[in-house]
């Protein structure tokens, strides 16, 4: 049986979180009532004109600098022609040969594939080129119901990113890391909150099969309505089966567009090639050419380290497992809470502090369905209890304890400690009181561990330990009575 | 003697010495209004209380306190309607805002009063391809009063106005003042807000004043200049008093004339009355030289792609979804689309949709599209190489007189070629000015000729000191139909 190879594109669309509109200053906004947050600009009034709104160039400039695109040094702004009804103009303003980014590539990192895919990934340390990145307005929506459709403009001119990718994309798996590494770059660079759910981030998905040994790609299928990151890489798995299935009964695939049913699990044909739109661009007289020098020189400081430039530091600098730092970067909120914990004390080692970030803090917040911005926990308490685990001053179970109650009530390990009684005894003096005391009452355990019986220093630390109240530190201790007893 | 007969300086002299107030000029005009339009059809509405109430608190220490301005139905006045002259716009449609132009104006105490009838979308040059009406010469009304603001120029003209605001894409405000014998401006582009003026062909577009004398018209543009945020293509630069240049004399100045304009196809008593201006600036001390704008011949193919192409996009928006013509009982969404437009727009309007989008198609945009804009930059060269030489260009407005009405009507491309000296200043940018410069009889009837002065780009300064200068040497401003 020939082997197949399968190709895959995606195009994706991120709304930027920008205060106002593409063109005119309506604010962006989610769930507000219908067609409260338009003007005639966005409405497409008749002598109403676009005003471009400088926040958006900047962040698609910025998430382009993240990709590692290029900035042309003209960048313009195209009608695209369509009518539908929830494009108030019947044209939408857009970009369409200078875009505001071209090139860059998008990292694939383990941790961002699917968990049950993550032992078995094909091309480790994958990047998916991209095309490029341009920007132009969103349309407004539309809701079908008995009565008939109703439109609301108030998502119409909302910025949007479109990020097109190279066919560069060979399973879905892969499809699915790239989807993950781009929405938690675009987050990263705080650009869009790129929530599926909400609509921020859209992906069509180009995908083609052809025998392996073809050079030419076979007819290009394209995919919407895919409304999950998962739903990504089902639909992607479905097709895929589905052209390999059509291409070996010797089908010929013609260039169609595509709809996943999720429900179904399957695609449904939309529309074919002939049906096909004539956009017929034209540079758009409303808007002037932009350039974009002093953008990027803007732009340039404000870029924010990229979550796979920050995993390789946590594991330099921070001693940290690759998957430790993938962990802690996954969010750029907790990498930060994570480095301020470091940087409370640089004396506490960092690996230690990670343990408790990813063993306990995030366990806990995970079990009380909580996020970290609401965490009682603050860096530099956390900081302080490794501390005083490392110093020996408590123990690591009773570190433990004190970190419940610093995850309820927010106090510091430090006032907790006292409150329970937790600090250690390490103060030999006192110590050393504990252990004549008990040495003396004991001149038989004393003969036997003379003896060579090991273990009686165990049994007798035993002892000192009751005798302090459970505070004696067990290391300080141990080392003071073997001394006493040479 | 009514005050609808005055001009701008005139009226604000009587205004200041208290002898007249705004109200007055106001209810002289609804009855010039009431009196003539009925036959002239200038407007196609008048909403005279809302213009009192303005006169009621006009203050007339304004630049233009309390003076009534015609404004051409495609300009967004708050309140009003906005009809474009067409059907798609007629039914239902008040205009939610007002157009930077009209914050400008009203800044400078002026007062909105009249919608001035006009070709339909803008595109036409007779008025006659308005969907509401009729609009006659006010020099001989079994003629067009030219387009497409030719409800403008003939409330202008016909003394149914003070002034009154044009838009112009390829003439449409110098050849309606040439035709009823007023004085019309098309300043450079960018220099006057867009905002609000309902798009025919965007990178060609401008607002200008409509006025009976070369004066009036500084005064006017006073305040409509300036940087609007609201307009991307709004130049960002200081507003000159245009009436400082007003009477100053024109010694040295440096006029050119184009060989390319004077040939055949002009009418003979418009070249006769050119020919006569051109004397008439040489004695004044200007200096006259032949130049050459070698592009001349391809300025109208150029113009009738590029404008058809831009028009096709910016009309998409009437749709009957949101606002205007909405065809009943349509079976889907591409049906409510092409009943609405299909009986919304009239023909004019839908050949020039039918021209743009055809030009814009996959396969011959490169063709004509890229093609179309190459031309254009080679248009403007020819002016700045033009530009090095002479410091005013001087054309007849149009190169014949005006039609009949009716007489053309099927034949578009004869009003398309009545454009030619029009068209290449939009293409370039460059200000515009028209001048009446005498008369031409046809048919026993007297009808205006217009004299075109093409500037540098900004250079509204010097149109305006030459045309004043002009003027005031001649009677013919003077001249009432
Ligand atoms: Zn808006």
């Amino acid at each position: 049986m020939p082997k197949y190879i399968t190709t895959i594109g995606l195009e994706v669309h991120a709304q930027l979180n920008t205060r106002s509109k593409m063109f005119c200053p309506c604010p962006v906004g989610y769930g507000a009532d219908p067609n409260t947050q338009t003007c005639p600009t966005c409405l497409g009034l008749p002598g109403a004109l676009p005003v471009l709104n400088l926040e958006a160039i900047e962040k698609t400039v910025l998430a382009g600098m993240m990709l590692g695109c290029s900035t042309p040094p003209i960048s313009k702004w195209d009608r695209k022609n369509y009518f539908y009804p929830d494009m108030p103009k019947n044209y939408q303003t857009t970009q369409f040969d200078l875009p505001l980014c071209l090139d860059g590539g998008v990292p694939l990192y383990d941790l961002a594939y699917p968990k049950d895919a993550q032992k078995s990934i094909k091309n480790p340390g994958k990047v998916v080129k991209l095309t490029r990145i341009h920007l132009e307005e969103d349309v407004g929506k539309s809701t079908h119901s008995g009565i008939g459709t109703q439109l609301d403009f108030n998502r119409a001119g909302t910025p949007l990113m479109e990020i097109v990718s190279e066919p560069d994309i060979e399973s879905a798996e892969e499809a699915f890391a790239y989807l993950i590494s781009l929405r938690q770059i675009l987050i990263y660079g705080g650009v869009s909150d790129a929530d599926m759910e909400k609509g921020q981030l859209r992906c069509d998905v180009n995908i083609s099969v052809r025998p392996e040994g073809q050079k030419e790609l076979g007819a290009k299928i394209e995919l919407k309505n895919l409304n999950s990151i998962a739903a990504v890489r089902r639909a992607i798995h479905h097709e895929v089966e589905r052209q390999t299935e059509a291409v070996m009964r010797g089908e010929k695939l013609l260039q169609s567009t595509r709809r996943w049913d999720d429900d179904r699990g399957e695609t449904q044909l939309m529309r074919s090639k002939e049906d096909a739109h004539d956009y017929r661009y034209f540079p758009c007289p409303d808007l002037l050419p932009i350039r974009t020098a002093s953008i990027i020189e803007r732009v340039h400081p404000r870029v924010p380290e990229s979550p796979h430039a920050k995993r390789a530091r946590f594991e330099q600098d921070y001693s940290v497992s690759a998957y430790d730092a993938g962990v802690l970067t996954s969010d750029k909120a907790l990498a930060a809470w994570f480095e301020e914990a470091v940087a409370a004390d640089a004396k506490v080692p960092a690996k230690k502090i990670a343990n408790w970030v990813i063993n306990e803090l995030l366990g806990r917040l995970n079990e009380a369905s909580s996020a970290l911005e609401n965490s009682l926990v603050k860096p530099t308490a956390l900081n302080e209890l490794v501390a005083c685990v490392e110093s020996g001053k408590i123990s690591n179970t009773q570190a433990k304890e004190v970190f419940d109650e610093m995850f309820s009530s927010g106090e510091t390990a430090v006032a907790i400690i006292k409150k329970k009684g937790f600090e250690q005894v390490s103060d030999t003096g006192a110590l050393e009181a504990f252990c004549d005391q008990v040495i003396s009452a004991n001149p038989e355990k004393v003969a036997e561990f003379k003896a060579g019986n090991d273990k009686v220093l165990n049994w007798m630390t035993g002892q000192v330990m009751k005798a302090s109240g459970g505070k004696a530190n067990p290391k300080v201790l141990s080392e003071l009575l073997r001394a006493k007893l040479a | 003697m009514s005050l609808a007969t005055e001009t701008i300086v005139s009226l604000r002299k009587r205004l200041l010495s208290k002898e007249i107030t705004s109200a007055d000029i106001v209810r002289d005009l609804a009855q010039a209004i009431e009196k003539k339009n009925p036959t002239i059809g200038a407007y196609l509405s008048v909403d005279t209380e809302a213009a009192l109430k303005e006169a009621a608190c006009a203050d007339v220490s304004q630049p233009l306190g309390g003076i009534p301005i015609a404004i051409k139905d495609n300009i967004n006045v708050l309140g009003q309607p906005c009809t474009c002259g067409s059907k798609m716009l007629a039914e239902n449609y008040t205009s939610p805002y007002n157009a930077g132009s009209i914050n400008r104006l009203r800044e400078g105490g002026a007062i909105p009063m009249g919608r001035a009838n006009m070709d339909e979308f803008a595109m036409g040059s007779s008025t006659e391809n308005s969907a509401l009406g009729v609009t006659r010469n006010p020099w001989d009304h079994e003629r067009i009063p030219g387009g497409s603001s030719g409800g403008s120029a003939a409330a202008v003209g016909g003394d149914l106005a003070i002034a009154a605001l044009g838009s112009d894409t390829g003439g449409s405000i110098r050849q309606p003042a040439a035709y009823c014998g007023c004085v019309g401006l098309k300043p450079t582009y960018g220099s006057v807000s867009r905002y609000g003026l309902v798009a025919f062909a965007s990178s060609l577009d401008q607002i200008g004043p409509i006025t009976k004398t070369v004066e009036d018209a500084a005064l006017v543009l006073n305040h409509l200049c300036g940087k609007d945020q609201r307009d991307s293509t709004s130049l960002d630069i200081s507003v000159p008093d245009f009436t400082a240049s007003i009477g100053q004399e024109i010694k040295g100045l440096r006029i050119g004339l184009p060989k390319e304009y004077f040939i055949a196809g002009i009418h003979a008593g418009i070249s006769a009355a050119v020919h006569q201006a051109v004397k008439q600036l040489e004695s004044l001390g200007a200096i006259i030289e032949e130049i050459s704008l070698p592009h001349t011949d391809v300025g109208i193919a150029t113009y009738y792609i590029l404008a058809p192409a831009e028009a096709s996009a910016n009309l998409s928006r009437f749709d009957g979804v949101r606002y205007g013509h909405r065809a009943e009982n349509p079976v889907d969404v591409l049906d409510l689309y092409m009943k609405s437009r299909a009986e919304g727009f009239g023909p004019e309007v839908k050949r020039r949709i039918l021209l743009g989008t055809y030009v814009l198609s996959s396969g011959y945009y490169d063709a004509y599209y890229i093609k179309a804009q190459r031309a254009r930059t080679l248009i403007r060269q020819d002016f700045t190489e033009a530009f090095k030489k002479v410091d005013i260009i001087l054309s007849p407005t149009s190169p014949v007189p005006p039609f009949k009405l009716g007489e053309h009507q099927d034949d578009p491309l004869a009003h398309y070629l009545a454009d030619t000296f029009t068209i290449p200043p939009n293409l370039a940018g460059l200000p515009a000015l028209s001048v009446p410069c005498g008369f031409v009889n046809e048919g026993g009837k007297d009808l205006p000729v217009g004299l075109q002065f093409v500037g540098k780009a900004l250079d509204e300064a010097t149109l305006l000191r030459v045309g004043h200068a002009y003027e005031q040497s001649t009677e013919w401003h003077l001249r009432k139909p």
